[in-house]
């Protein structure tokens, strides 16, 4: 398997893709955080947090569909909400009955739900756009520069590193119980639940194995290359004019959004 | 590739900015003590340990078993790293798992990462490793049922926070979604008890010296049994409280200033944001807010106390 088989990032040249990591973490928070801060059925507000949003998709080169088509992943997350639709007290819109319940859809609990889903997924797509025009290095390296301790950052970065190798480890494990599962046509192979969840476990406990030795191995290969406690990179992440443009731009136009959502 | 979505990964706009915020300051609190005895504890050698341990659980959570009806059993892997790398080694590494989740596979929101990191990275550890601990020193069969119980109830306390975020966000009715979250996850923890049980007696065959007496695991004060068996009997108590009777649970919550803290501040406290924080609401929020970190404090007292009298 490939080290960046599971990014995100698109190798592209686009205007977000130069921006500091900085910049472009600390604009997907704002941007987050002032969603979830707009009141429920503030449509204008919505509308404009989109247009935001389509704005940075272009800027991106991605096009817009890019994001919209990934943003789908969040959606079963919408089961939670559904209760909203009949517990706010409101205007009753339609009754029906499911299973032994009548429910009374109102239309403050309708109108809650979608805003709950409007907002959700304004934030999901622009999460979507960042990891989209950032490297997750980079993004690692902007998280430390805003501060998150350096002990976490650096088992992130580990994790991202690993992660692929590790994956290969499961895949072998997993194609050898495969190939170990051989079934007659029409029977079942292998034991019941509890057999099958033993031997998933068995996996787990001689992945768990093979990582530790390996992480062993690792320090040692480390340790002989000078490792000190310390990840260095080469990328010196400073920031320019247009960083500082840009965010203050982004600030000034999510600040507008919040105002319309409050007029 | 595809990872099993688990359904405790809350996205962003789900959770209210107030309760989001609570759950960041938690977290925060938490893991800055978690980096703290960990950088006191370990070296700089267990750094690259961690990363690969955090690595080998989000590896881990793509084995899967069939169970029934198309659905598998995966793990989740809080309770399991917590035994086997020690509770605040076990706290940090889930929460890199959480982070990665949420920044690179959009599996989780960013503003309420703090409460995902809470459900399912220190809550999970803490009952899982507190449950544990208490079996120290006994045998192998009552250690490794031990261990079963704590994978489950880890999971089950993790959806019971879900759960309560979500009501207290008003996004959920709370008579709802805590069956609703506690049975499906009833089903999910089985699958976590089932693999964590295996994997532990597994590697206890192969390497019992890395959960044996010298290592990392053992070394967790008693006070984490505390913390464990708490957890443990608030899911124990609430939930079935919640379910039969979420009327009473709500009142309780009402009369505390929990539902204005969560629910009201998304859109009263801002909306008259001529004196943001300085409103009714606001205030209650915030002795919400500190109510909830006096809670936190006053459970890691007691588990430096453990600490302290066991060294």
């Amino acid at each position: 398997m490939h080290f960046d088989a599971f990014d995100r990032y698109h190798e592209k040249s686009s205007f977000l893709h130069g921006l500091d990591p900085r910049v472009k973490v600390l604009v997907t928070v704002i941007y987050i955080v002032s969603n979830t801060l707009l009141p429920d059925a503030a449509w204008y507000s919505f509308v404009s947090a989109w247009i935001f949003l389509i704005a940075a998709n272009l800027l991106s080169q991605l096009g817009i569909e890019y994001t919209f088509k990934r943003s789908i992943i969040a959606l079963p997350f919408a089961l939670v909400a559904i209760t909203v639709l009949f517990s706010i007290p409101g205007k009753p819109i339609s009754t029906f009955q499911f299973l032994m319940w009548d429910l009374t859809i109102t239309d403050a609990g309708l109108l809650r739900f979608v805003s709950i889903l409007i907002r959700s997924w304004l934030s999901v797509q622009m999460a979507i756009l960042l990891v989209a025009v950032t490297r997750f290095p980079d993004l690692i390296h902007a998280l430390e520069h805003l501060r998150v301790p350096a002990i976490l950052t650096t088992i992130i970065a580990f994790l991202y590193r690993y992660l692929f190798v590790l994956t290969d480890e499961v895949l072998r494990l997993i194609r050898a119980r495969e190939s170990r599962s051989a079934a007659v046509a029409g029977q079942r192979s292998g034991g019941g639940v509890a057999w099958r969840a033993k031997i998933a476990g068995n996996m787990a406990g001689q992945l768990f194995l093979r990582s530790y030795e390996r992480s062993e191995r690792i320090y040692n290969a480390m340790l002989s290359r000078g490792y000190s406690g310390h990840l260095y990179t080469l990328n010196p992440h400073e920031m320019k004019q247009r960083d500082y443009f840009v965010t203050a731009f982004a600030i000034a136009a999510i600040s507008i959004v919040q105002l319309i959502g409050r007029l | 590739m595809h990872f099993s979505p688990v359904p405790l990964h809350i996205p962003d706009g789900f959770l209210s900015i107030m309760v989001s915020i609570i759950c960041w300051v938690i977290t925060i609190i938490t893991l800055g003590i978690a980096i703290s005895k960990t950088n006191k504890a370990l070296g700089e050698k267990q750094v690259p340990l961690m990363g690969v341990m955090a690595a080998f659980i989000f590896a881990a959570q793509m084995i899967n078993f069939p169970v029934a009806g198309g659905t598998s059993g995966h793990l989740l892997g809080g309770a399991l790293a917590a035994i086997v790398l020690g509770p605040w080694a076990g706290m940090l590494v889930m929460t890199a798992v959480v982070a990665v989740q949420g920044l690179l596979f959009q599996d989780g929101g960013l503003l309420v990462m703090g409460a995902n990191i809470l459900n399912m990275g220190l809550v999970t550890a803490a009952i899982g490793y507190g449950l544990y601990r208490s079996a120290a020193g006994r045998s192998k069969v009552v250690k490794l049922s031990v261990a079963g119980v704590a994978a489950w109830l880890s999971v089950m306390a993790g959806a019971l926070f879900t759960a309560l975020q979500l009501w207290l966000s008003g996004t959920s009715q709370l008579g709802i979604v805590i069956p609703a979250m506690l049975g499906i996850h009833a089903l999910i923890g089985l699958g976590e008890a089932f693999i964590t049980v295996a994997a532990l007696s597994f590697i206890l065959q192969v390497r019992p010296d890395l959960l044996g007496e010298g290592s990392e695991s053992a070394k967790g004060g008693r006070g984490w049994i505390l913390a464990g068996g708490l957890i443990a009997l608030a899911v124990v108590l609430i939930s079935p409280l919640a379910s039969g009777d979420p009327d009473g649970l709500e009142r309780v919550a009402i009369n505390m200033g929990f539902i204005d803290a969560g629910l009201d501040a998304s859109y009263q406290v801002i909306p008259d944001y001529t004196l943001p924080f300085l409103g009714e609401t606001a205030l209650s929020t915030i002795v919400a807010g500190v109510i909830g970190i006096f809670v936190v404090g006053a459970v890691v007292v007691l588990i430096g106390r453990g600490m302290r009298a066991k060294a």
